[in-house]
C-alpha cells in the first residue's frame, strides 16, 4: 500500500543482479542453517556413542542415516517452491491413499499398524504426511486472500483431519499430534482471526472429556502415568522416574561422558532413542542440555527468519510450519523426558537413534532451504 | 491489478511477520520453561535424585566367610576349601529356563545329571533373588565363553565360590560328615543374617557339630549393579570374619590303616586316647564319598548309595545298635562285687548251663560242656556265661543298669558325633514303658551277658573301654583336639565354648576302688592268661593288653541247638565284638571293634584290634596280612 512496502520487495530482486552467484546461492543451501544442523548432528553422534553403550555400529548406522538426510535435504533445496506447490495436491492424495493402504494391508509391529512392506524395505506413510500436510494446507489457503475466511478454514481443517484421523487409528498418537500441529501452525501463521483461535480453544476444552472416552487403554495409561508416575513405579512410571533420576543426578556439570550410571547400567530405558536427552542430562549436566536447547533455539530462529524473508505466502506458511513443527518435536520430547508432558513417542530431533524421523526432518529443512534460496532470487 | 496484488502481498507479509515473531516469543518462553524444569531437576532437586541414582546402582551384598579348615592331630588337612567358578541362574531374571539351558548347553558342557540336579535345586525353597547353580568347576575357557555371551543370557552369572573338598573322601566321611547346600529345612533354623551369603552348611558329623565356629561371620560389600542386578564392580568391602580352623584328635594314618583292615566288611572300629578322651580313629565301613554331597548329589548317585545292601550311608560307629554281648562282662562283674551282691572270690560250678529254678529253662553257656569251677577272673578271661547268669540273676536289673550307665551305656556322652544314638539300657521302668511288660528274672540273666534288650553302639563300647582303662575316670570323648587361634605368639590350640555344650559324665563311683584290680586282671587274662578267649592275639605282643571278646547273636539259637555258621546265611552269622585297652600299665589307646556277621569276637575282631594297637603303640603299620585265623 505504501511506498515502503513496495520498496521492501525490491532489494531481493536487485541483489540478484548485483552479486555474482556465491557458493551458497549456487547450491541453494543456507549456510547458517546447514552449520547449525551439522553441529546438532555431530553432538547427536557424540551422545549416541555413550547412550548406545559405546556401540560404534549404532553410531555408524546413525551417521549413514544423517548422510541420507543431508542428501535428501540438498535435493529438495533445489526444487522451486512453486513446483512443490503444483505437486502438492497429488502428493496429498498419494499420502492419504498410502495411509488407507496401511490400514488395509499394513504390517503390524508392537500393536500398531504403521508400516507398508515393500520388497527390500519398510515404509511409513505417516512420515510422508508430516511433510505433505503443511504443504497441502498452505497450498489450499494461499489460493485466496489471507487471513482465510471461515469456509476456507473449515475446508483446511478437513484436509488436516483426514490424515490425522487415519494415523491416530494406527494407532500412533505422537505422529498424529505432530501432523495436526503442523496443520494448525499453517492456520495460525496465515493470520487466522483471534476470535476463531479463542473459540477453537474453548471447543477443544469442551471436547477433551469426549476425546478421553475415545482413547485407547495405553493412551489413557500414559496420561495417568504422566499425572502420577509414582503410582506405577515398576511399570508405566518406570521410564519417567528413571529419566528424571538420570537428569537430576547429573547436576550442573554431569557425571561425565560415558560415566552416567543410570544410562550405562541400563536403569534408563530407551536411553538411545526417545529418552536420549536423559543421557545428556546425566553425563553432561545442565551445560549439555543448555547447549542442546540453545542449538535448537538458533535453528528455530534461523528457520523463522528464512520464513519471514520468503516472497510468497505458500513459502512463508510452509517454512513457518516446518520450523514450528520442529519446535514441537523438541518441546514434546524434552517435556516428556523431564516429566512435564505425558509420555508420547516422539524422538528428539537429530539426536535420537532411528532412521525415519531424521530423513523426514532433513527433508523439511530441504524445503526450508528451497524457500530461502528462491527468496533470494524470486524471479529466477 | 498489479498494484493490488503487491499491496496484498505486503499485507500478508506483515501479518505473517507478526505471527512469526509471536511464535518466536512463544518458542523462547517454552524453551525457558524447559530450561527451568531442567534447572529444577539438576540444581534444586539434584541431591534427591543423586541419592535415588545411587540407591539404584549400589547394593549391599553379603559376603560369605571362608569356612574353617579341619586338620588331623598331625596337622594334615582333612577338609579344604577350593576356589571354583560355577554358572548360576537367577530365576527371577529368566523368562524361559529351557531356552536358557539350551543356549548354555551350546557354550559349555552340561550333562543330563547337571540339569537333573539343577531342577531339583530349583524346586527347593530359596531366598528371593538367590541364584541357583547349574554347573560347578568351570574351566577358564568355559568362563570366557559364557562371559562373551553375557548380554544374550540375562540372569546367567558366573560366580566364584569356595567349595568344600575332602581330599580323603571315604576315609573320613563318617567322622567329618560333609557340608551341603542350604535347603528348606536348614533355612528354618539358620540365622538369616549370618547366613545371608552362605550357600553351604554342615549337614553331618564334625562339620555339623562345629558349624557355629567353622562358619565364621558374614561380611558385606557395596557393589554397583546394573538394572538386571549383575554386579559390575565392588565399591567398598567389609570383610567377613573367616571361620575358625580346628584340629581333630583323629590320626589320619591310623584312620586309613584301620579302614584298610576293615575293607570288604560291614564293620566299625572306634579308638580313643584314654589320656584325653580324644577319638583317634572312627571307622565305619563301607563308607561313601562325601564330596558327592557337597554340591548336591544326583538322584541316581543317591539311590545307588541308599539301595546298597551294605548301607554305606549308615554310620555304624555311632548309629549301629548292636547287642554288646560279652564285652560288657567286666562291668557286670564290677557291678556284682561292688554292689556287694557277691564277694570278689565268688565261685560257681559251671555244668554248661544255668537254671534259675531247678528243672527250669536252661541258659546255655557258650561252651557246651561247661568250665567247671569258675571264679571272677576265669569268668572274665574265659567269658563264662553261667557265672554271669548267676550273679546277674542275683543282682537283678537295678545294680546292673546303674553301673552300666556310669560307663556311658544308654547315654550319649561323646561331644561331637551329633548323629550318635543312645542305644538301649534296659531297666524295669524302661521295659514297662516301652513294652508294657514287667521285668522277669530271665531278663536279668540275658542282660548279664549283654543280650536281650541291650543295644549299644561301637562308640559306646569304645568309651566304656576308655573308662575302664582310666579306672572310672571320665574324659570327654570327642573328635576335637582344639581350635587353632591366631595370637601374637602364633597359632595356639584352645578349646571352644562348644565343648561345654555337653556335660562330661561324672567319674564312676566305686565303693571299693580296690576292685578295679581283679576286674582289669580278668581283662588282661583274656589275652595273656593261659586260657583267655583272645590268647591267640598275644602272640609276639610286646605290650600288655586288657580286653574282652564278645559275640552277639543275630538269630536266636534254640535252647538245645548249636550255633553252626555253615547252616546259616552270611548275614545271620554272629556279630564279632571286641573291646580293649593297652598298655595296661599306662593306657594309651582304648578300642572297640564290631564286625557285623563276622563270627567270633576272638577270631575276627581281636586281631583287628591288635593290628590297630600295634600301629598306634609301636608305629607298626607294616604289612596288613591277616593273622592266623584258626576257628572260633
Amino acid at each position: 500500500m505504501t511506498g515502503r512496502d513496495f520498496q521492501r520487495t525490491m532489494p531481493g530482486a536487485s541483489t540478484h543482479f548485483r552479486q555474482a552467484p556465491s557458493l551458497w546461492s549456487y547450491t541453494h543451501l543456507d549456510a547458517w542453517l546447514l552449520l547449525l544442523l551439522m553441529l546438532l548432528c555431530s553432538y547427536g553422534l557424540f551422545v549416541l556413542y555413550s547412550a548406545s553403550g559405546q556401540d560404534m555400529g549404532d553410531v555408524t548406522r546413525q551417521a549413514i542415516r544423517m548422510g541420507a538426510g543431508f542428501f535428501v535435504m540438498i535435493v529438495l533445496a533445489q526444487m522451486r517452491p512453486r513446483m512443490l506447490m503444483t505437486l502438492t495436491p497429488w502428493l496429498y492424495l498419494l499420502g492419504v491413499g498410502l495411509l488407507v493402504a496401511v490400514m488395509l494391508f499394513g504390517v503390524s509391529a508392537k500393536g500398531a499398524q504403521r508400516w507398508i512392506a515393500l520388497p527390500g524395505f519398510r515404509f511409513q506413510p505417516s512420515e510422508l504426511m508430516k511433510l505433505v500436510l503443511p504443504m497441502a494446507m498452505a497450498a489450499y489457503l494461499v489460493r485466496d486472500q489471507l487471513p482465510p475466511r471461515f469456509k476456507h478454514i473449515l475446508v483446511s481443517l478437513l484436509i488436516m483431519a483426514v490424515p490425522t484421523a487415519l494415523i491416530m487409528k494406527q494407532p500412533d498418537l505422537g505422529t498424529s499430534l505432530l501432523i495436526a500441529c503442523s496443520g494448525v501452525f499453517v492456520l495460525l501463521l496465515s493470520g487466522l482471526y483471534l476470535r476463531y483461535v479463542v473459540s477453537a480453544l474453548v471447543l477443544i476444552g469442551a471436547a477433551l472429556p469426549v476425546l478421553w472416552s475415545f482413547m485407547k487403554g495405553y493412551q489413557k495409561q500414559r496420561v495417568m502415568t504422566f499425572l502420577n508416575p509414582e503410582s506405577d513405579p515398576l511399570g508405566a512410571g518406570w521410564n519417567i522416574i528413571q529419566s528424571k533420576t538420570a537428569i537430576g543426578s547429573g547436576g550442573v556439570s554431569g557425571k561425565g561422558w560415558l560415566q552416567g550410571t543410570q544410562s550405562q547400567l541400563n536403569f534408563l530405558p530407551e536411553s538411545h532413542t526417545d529418552f536420549i536427552i536423559a543421557v545428556i542430562g546425566e553425563e553432561l549436566g545442565i551445560y549439555g542440555i543448555g547447549f542442546l536447547i540453545l542449538l535448537y533455539l538458533l535453528i528455530i530462529f534461523r528457520g523463522m527468519l528464512l520464513a519471514m524473508r520468503a516472497q510468497d505466502n505458500f513459502s512463508r506458511l510452509l517454512a513457518g510450519s516446518i520450523t514450528l513443527t520442529f519446535f514441537v518435536y523438541v518441546m514434546v520430547n524434552i517435556g516428556m523426558v523431564t516429566g512435564l508432558l505425558p509420555v508420547v513417542g516422539v524422538p528428539l530431533p537429530m539426536i535420537s537413534y532411528g532412521g525415519t524421523s531424521i530423513v523426514t526432518l532433513m527433508a523439511g529443512f530441504g524445503m526450508l532451504m528451497s524457500v530461502a534460496a528462491y527468496s533470494r532470487s524470486p524471479r529466477r | 491489478m498489479q498494484q493490488e496484488t503487491l499491496k496484498d502481498y505486503s499485507q500478508d507479509a506483515r501479518i505473517f511477520k507478526f505471527r512469526a515473531a509471536l511464535a518466536l516469543v512463544v518458542v523462547t518462553l517454552a524453551f525457558s520453561v524447559l530450561l527451568g524444569r531442567v534447572y529444577f531437576l539438576q540444581v534444586i532437586e539434584h541431591e534427591r535424585y543423586a541419592a535415588i541414582s545411587d540407591r539404584n546402582r549400589i547394593q549391599l551384598q553379603p559376603v560369605a566367610p571362608r569356612r574353617g579348615l579341619i586338620y588331623d592331630r598331625n596337622g594334615i588337612l582333612l577338609a579344604d576349601n577350593q576356589p571354583t567358578f560355577s554358572v548360576t541362574l537367577l530365576r527371577e531374571e529368566i523368562r524361559n529356563i529351557d531356552e536358557t539351558l539350551e543356549a548354555l548347553a551350546e557354550l559349555i558342557e552340561i550333562t543330563d545329571r547337571d540339569v537333573e540336579r539343577f531342577r531339583q535345586r530349583l524346586q527347593q525353597r530359596r531366598r528371593p533373588y538367590e541364584s541357583v547353580p547349574l554347573r560347578f568347576r568351570l574351566t577358564e575357557e568355559e568362563i570366557a565363553r559364557i562371559s562373551l555371551n553375557y548380554h544374550q543370557l540375562p540372569g546367567v552369572q558366573v560366580e566364584a565360590d569356595l567349595i568344600r573338598y575332602y581330599p580323603y573322601g571315604e576315609s573320613l566321611a563318617h567322622v567329618l560328615g560333609y557340608v551341603g547346600r542350604i535347603n528348606e529345612r536348614d533355612l528354618e533354623t539358620l540365622d538369616p543374617v549370618k547366613y545371608a551369603g552362605t550357600h553351604y552348611v554342615g549337614k553331618l558329623g564334625v562339620e555339623r557339630f562345629y558349624e557355629p565356629i567353622l562358619h565364621g561371620d558374614v561380611g558385606s560389600r557395596k557393589v554397583e549393579t546394573n538394572a538386571r542386578g549383575r554386579v559390575l564392580r565392588i565399591l567398598e568391602q567389609d570383610d567377613p570374619t573367616p571361620g575358625v580352623d580346628i584340629q581333630l584328635s583323629l590320626d589320619l594314618r591310623l584312620q586309613q590303616f584301620t579302614e584298610k583292615l576293615l575293607e570288604g566288611r560291614r564293620a566299625s572300629v572306634v579308638a580313643l586316647d584314654p589320656k584325653t578322651g580324644g577319638i583317634l580313629a572312627l571307622v565305619s565301613t563301607p563308607a561313601y564319598d562325601p564330596n558327592l554331597f557337597v554340591m548336591g548329589i544326583s538322584a541316581t548317585d543317591y539311590n545307588a548309595l541308599r539301595d546298597d545292601i551294605d548301607l554305606p550311608l549308615f554310620n555304624r560307629a555311632v548309629r549301629g545298635g548292636y547287642p554288646p554281648g560279652s564285652t560288657i562282662k567286666p562291668i557286670i562283674a564290677m557291678a556284682a562285687i561292688d554292689s556287694e551282691t557277691v564277694r570278689p572270690d565268688y565261685t560257681i560250678w559251671d555244668p554248661g548251663y544255668y537254671q534259675i529254678t531247678p528243672g527250669g529253662r536252661r541258659y546255655r553257656d557258650w561252651r557246651r560242656g561247661g568250665h567247671g569251677r569258675v571264679n571272677l577272673n576265669l569268668a572274665i578271661a574265659q567269658s563264662v556265661d553261667t557265672w554271669f547268669y548267676d550273679v546277674g540273676h542275683r543282682m537283678g536289673n537295678e545294680p546292673m543298669a546303674r553301673y552300666m550307665r556310669m560307663f556311658g551305656f544308654g547315654e550319649i556322652t561323646a561331644l561331637d558325633t551329633p548323629e550318635a544314638i543312645r542305644g538301649v539300657l534296659p531297666t524295669v521302668d524302661w521295659k514297662r514303658g516301652s513294652l508294657g511288660e514287667p521285668w522277669y528274672p530271665g531278663d536279668s540273666v540275658n542282660m548279664s551277658i549283654g543280650q536281650g534288650y541291650m543295644v549299644a553302639t561301637p562308640l559306646q563300647l569304645a568309651i566304656a573301654a576308655n573308662v575302664l582303662a582310666n579306672r572310672g575316670r571320665w574324659q570327654q570323648p570327642r573328635v576335637l583336639k582344639g581350635v587353632l587361634e591366631e595370637t601374637d605368639e602364633g597359632r595356639v590350640l584352645t578349646l571352644p565354648d562348644l565343648v561345654h555344650s555337653r556335660e562330661v559324665p561324672e567319674d564312676v563311683v566305686i565303693r571299693h576302688p580296690e576292685f578295679w584290680d581283679p576286674i582289669i586282671q580278668g581283662m588282661v587274662d583274656v589275652v595273656h592268661g593261659p586260657t583267655g578267649t583272645a590268647r591267640r592275639v598275644a602272640q609276639g605282643m610286646t605290650y600288655r593288653m586288657a580286653s574282652k571278646t564278645g559275640t552277639a547273636q543275630v538269630v536266636a539259637i534254640p535252647d538245645d541247638g548249636r550255633y553252626n555258621p555253615d547252616e546259616l546265611s552270611e548275614r545271620h552269622h554272629d556279630h564279632a565284638l571286641f573291646i580293649a585297652f593297652a598298655p595296661v600299665e599306662d593306657p594309651q589307646i582304648a578300642i572297640a571293634v564290631v564286625v557285623e556277621n563276622g563270627g567270633g569276637g576272638s577270631s575276627v575282631a581281636a586281631p583287628i584290634a591288635r593290628q590297630v594297637m600295634d600301629a598306634w603303640l609301636l608305629n607298626d603299620y607294616g604289612t596288613e596280612e591277616e593273622p592266623d585265623d584258626d576257628g572260633a
